[in-house]
């Protein structure tokens, strides 16, 4: 067998995670390394400083294994033996003194941004939004504007949104990769969060503690909103326009109503995700589907088929009942 | 030539006897025979459950199983493999090495050893029972409150686990004061604390971590237990109780857990590094105290599992720098088992290359530790695809490949029997590459978003390249641990026998037959270095033509000088543990047989009590008394 060659091979092989490293590094577009928010900048500006330190400390420690493995590698007999070294002081020191200032590096950014995340928000007029984790789905509040709306959360760009946080049920985590790092919704206590958005789109989260049968169907859009679209989208919360007063009927006779609210009607359920302006919303079910009359059929059909244990019943509507419903509900903008 | 010593021929016979044999004995390797086999049983379960999981994430909107499937896959993997694959492992090595490398004739309390083992499987085996009757629990292996509670869990799934990993527990404890006691008391003559080889040490340093470690979660699944069975409001917040104290109970655990988890992996690649090169330990006291400190600063760094909870800036700060400081002591250790190959003459035989293998890995999982240390950082990375890598770097590259070069090393020892190089070295590359290709890009998933346990991702979220890539990986692992048994089963039947001494060894362990008698030591040796056979072979010079054989401690005789008396075997400690898990299985299935199970508990441990360790007909070897002397 040849030896050269078989040596070459396994050190490649050995190389593989970092092969594997520079396949994923070739397109770092990672989202939390893409913020759009203060908040989410600090985050990655200290990820940012970190990387190249644990990169540096792996590929070094990494090549001093290999070189000590090919270079030392054996084909003598048994009887001879290597010179007997049990230990070098000074190195030992060295290699605990080194790592250390290496470590007081990493630590000096990394608390002063602890301080910073979690101090006060950096501005006095800060939107105040209150989040509310369900087993599935996300509750969202601005006590200020006097609106409710759930799964889709809109801000506007260059100000600060400041997030009071807390759960229904069990404990959910608060996550949008972009916006920034999560934070966890208690139930029976409250956290707060604040991150003022620097760049208008539309971003993807979901909940990133385990809740329960439907963890993985927690998601949420938000929408990062230039202020006169933000404005124009809080006014028709603040007034929303009911359309139809018969599927309002249907609404409420079907029993929607024991759960939903849609302001404006008599339907005042706080149970279930507050459904004002639903036909406005670009996704349902927790941002599972997409906001289709098909999508919204089949969700009043069959809600536990689209999201696992959903707590939304199946109330065996008929086609016509259904097909009332959506008309009314896609009304809603 | 070989300056390998010779030792006598193998005591097969210590594995003959039948069924009632296996469940009576208190010979500690036979326990730890029994530990290994269930261990690597548990292994194959625990990682079919895994492959079922990345079957299901292979691609966006996976239809393989359904959520609360999943959820409880996810959770009898992660608790099957700490709980029923990794401690048990360990525990398995602990049992068969730890006497032959102090020169011990056993452990201090040989049927307490029975207790603890018959304690664990009754208990994995209960926890196991959840899939009969269809209700696995489902709330992820560190259960945090209150999805738990009856009100968002009513089904048993949750009893399953809190009962049967509270008897594990049980085990452990049993197992951990046993082995202090062991380690402590019956080392051999000569044999000092900075003597004891470092697999011992570490051992040490997990007894004692166990010891305070089990505690806390006892207190926390004692919590929980009077919540969901007698209404109590521990963790629930609508009657005044907290959630979070369930975290802070169970890290308080989980932290040192981890390093219950991975110090014996730094045990075995610590004593094959040596002898694969040749020379001894680098830096051996320095190894000791990075040791005792990296346990001891496991005890106070368990809030950086909870750094998205809410606790604020100065704990966040605190728990930050304190786990940053557990890197100084983990870095002196790989820097000194690299300086250990540096200059010695390495031969690559399987066992080096899984030691070498889990030194390579086990860095990758450190640094990302460190990154988790970061607050900043760690918020973007908990509860990802991140830090499900980081774990498995650190679980399957730290521990697994350092404990499968210990089966690989001390296979030899315990077999009597080689196990083929050839196909050793297949299973390494195999696991290498397929952990590799599975866990890398674990990596990139979590720094793009993707939640860990969650069963279905959408499609246009662009994470199936890197799953599906995880998928293959899983699979290629799934083929080396086949490589694995097929090795084993070979090496059983027809495998080269070993002899005492295969890797020219320096520790104890290397002077007796492979396997060992029943007995052990022949003669208790007396120890006057830290590799007392390599003394004895090499001589404390260099230059081999002066040596002197003296010095050393010499290959045990092929039979004791002197009669040898063993303790008998016993069944009481299987009925007691199987006692103590009626009372806990019990609790399932209604107060009369938690009743009948304390029965059974009190009628074994008095019937233990009241056994002399050496009945009439107990095991004796040597001359007979007062005959031929
Ligand atoms: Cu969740
Ligand atoms: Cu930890």
């Amino acid at each position: 067998m040849n030896r050269e060659r078989s040596t070459f091979l396994q050190t490649l092989l050995a190389a593989l995670p970092l092969l594997l490293m520079g396949c994923g590094a070739q397109g770092p577009d990672w989202r939390t390394l893409q913020p759009v928010s203060d908040f989410g900048r600090l985050g990655a500006d200290v990820y940012d400083d970190l990387i190249w330190w644990t990169l540096g400390i792996l590929v070094v420690v990494e090549l001093l294994l290999l070189y000590a493995l090919l270079r030392y590698r054996s084909a003598r007999s048994e009887s001879e033996v290597p010179s007997q070294v049990h230990g070098f002081t000074a190195l030992e020191i060295a290699w605990t003194l080194v790592p250390a200032a290496i470590l007081f590096f990493i630590a000096i950014p990394t608390v002063r941004t602890i301080f910073e995340l979690q101090g006060a928000p950096p501005s006095e007029d800060a939107l105040e939004i209150t989040v509310v984790g369900h087993q599935w789905w996300w509750e969202f509040q601005y006590p200020e504007l006097g609106f409710v709306t759930a799964n889709e959360l809109h801000v506007p760009v260059g100000r600060t949104a400041n997030l009071t946080l807390s759960s229904a049920d069990v404990i959910h985590s608060f996550w949008i990769p972009q916006i920034g790092g999560k934070r966890d919704l208690n139930p029976g206590s409250e956290n707060r969060l604040w991150f003022t958005p620097t760049e208008v789109g539309e971003y993807y989260g979901q909940c990133a503690e385990l809740c329960g049968t439907s963890h993985a169907n927690m998601r949420m859009r938000v929408f990062v909103d230039d202020s006169a679209t933000f404005a124009e989208w809080a006014a028709a919360m603040q007034a929303p326009a009911i359309p139809d007063s018969a599927g309002a009927m249907t609404f409420l006779i079907s029993g929607c109503a024991a759960c939903h609210t849609i302001a404006g009607t008599p339907a005042q359920g706080k149970v279930g995700p507050d459904l004002t302006n639903v036909g406005r919303r670009t996704t349902l079910a927790s941002s599972l589907i997409p906001n289709t009359p098909e999508h919204m059929a089949g969700w009043l059909r069959s809600p536990d088929s689209v999201k696992p244990g959903a707590l939304m019943p199946d109330l065996n509507l008929d086609e016509q009942r259904v097909n009332e419903l959506v008309r009314f509900l896609e009304g809603l903008r | 030539m070989s300056v390998r010593a010779m030792t006598a021929p193998g005591h097969e016979s210590l594995y003959s006897g039948g069924m009632r044999s296996w469940l009576t004995t208190v010979d500690h390797k036979r326990i730890g025979v029994l530990y290994g086999i269930s261990a690597l049983f548990y292994f194959v379960v625990g990682g079919v459950e895994a492959l079922i999981i990345r079957l299901q994430l292979a691609s966006a909107d996976g239809t393989v199983v359904g959520a609360d499937t999943f959820n409880q896959l996810f959770t009898m993997h992660g608790t099957t493999m700490v709980f029923l694959v990794l401690m048990p492992l360990s525990a398995a090595l602990f049992n068969y090495m730890i006497p032959l490398m102090i020169g011990a004739r056993d452990v201090a309390f040989p049927r307490l050893n029975a207790f603890s083992f018959w304690t664990f499987l009754f208990g994995s085996l209960l926890l196991n029972l959840s899939f009969l009757v269809g209700n696995p629990p489902d709330a992820g292996w560190f259960g945090y409150a209150n999805l738990t509670s009856k009100q968002y869990n009513p089904g048993m799934g949750i009893d399953f686990w809190l009962l049967s990993v509270q008897i594990m527990g049980i085990a452990s404890i049993a197992s951990a004061v046993n082995f202090t006691v062991t380690i402590l008391n019956m080392r051999a003559h000569g044999m000092s604390l900075m003597r004891m080889p470092l697999f011992v040490w570490m051992a040490l340093i997990v007894q004692v971590l166990m010891l305070l470690a089990f505690p806390p979660i006892t207190v926390a699944f004692i919590y929980l237990m009077f919540d969901r069975f007698f209404g109590t409001h521990f963790y629930i917040p609508d009657a005044g109780g907290t959630p979070i104290l369930w975290q802070h109970l169970f890290w308080i655990f989980g932290h040192p857990e981890v390093y219950i988890l991975i110090l014996p992996s730094f045990g075995v690649v610590s004593e094959v590094l040596p002898t694969f090169s040749r020379k001894p330990l680098f830096g051996a006291p320095f190894m000791i105290f990075s040791g005792i400190l990296i346990g001891f600063l496991g005890f106070g760094v368990w809030s950086h599992h909870m750094f998205t909870t809410g606790l604020g800036a100065v704990a966040d700060t605190a728990f930050s720098l304190a786990t940053m400081l557990i890197a100084i002591p983990t870095g002196v250790k790989i820097f000194n088992w690299i300086a250990t190959l540096w200059g010695g003459h390495i031969h690559f035989k399987t066992p080096l290359y899984f030691a070498v293998g889990m030194v390579g890995l086990f860095i990758i999982g450190g640094l990302s530790g460190i990154m988790h240390a970061s607050p900043p950082v760690d918020i973007q990375q908990h509860d990802t695809y991140f830090v499900v890598a980081h774990l498995h770097y650190v679980f399957f590259g730290g521990t697994v490949f350092g404990l499968f070069a210990g089966i690989y090393y001390w296979w030899p020892k315990i077999t009597g029997r080689m196990i083929g190089e050839g196909l050793g070295k297949l299973h390494f590359w195999l696991m290498f590459i397929g952990m590799n290709l599975t866990f890398f890009p674990m990596h990139f998933l979590g720094m793009d978003g993707m939640p860990r346990r969650i069963y279905t991702y959408a499609a246009d979220l662009g994470w199936e390249r890197w799953n599906l890539i995880a998928t293959v990986g899983a699979f290629v692992i799934a083929v080396s641990v086949l490589v694995f048994f097929v090795n084993a089963v070979r090496s059983v039947r027809a495998g080269e026998p070993a002899g005492g001494d295969p890797w020219d060894g320096a520790t104890l362990e290397w002077t007796m037959s492979s396997p060992p008698p029943e007995y052990n030591f022949a003669i208790v040796p007396v120890v006057n270095s830290a590799r007392p056979f390599w003394l004895h072979k090499f001589g404390p010079t260099r230059d081999i033509s002066t040596r002197t054989r003296e010095e050393g401690t010499p290959p045990q005789p092929d039979t004791p000088p002197e009669r040898i008396d063993l303790p008998s075997p016993s069944g009481w400690p299987i009925l007691a543990a199987l006692g103590l898990s009626l009372v806990g299985g019990g609790a399932l299935v209604g107060l009369w047989l938690v009743l009948v199970g304390v029965a059974v508990l009190v009628f074994g441990v008095y019937r233990w009590a009241f056994q002399p360790l050496e009945r009439l007909g107990h095991p004796t070897f040597g001359p007979a008394p007062g005959g031929g002397r």
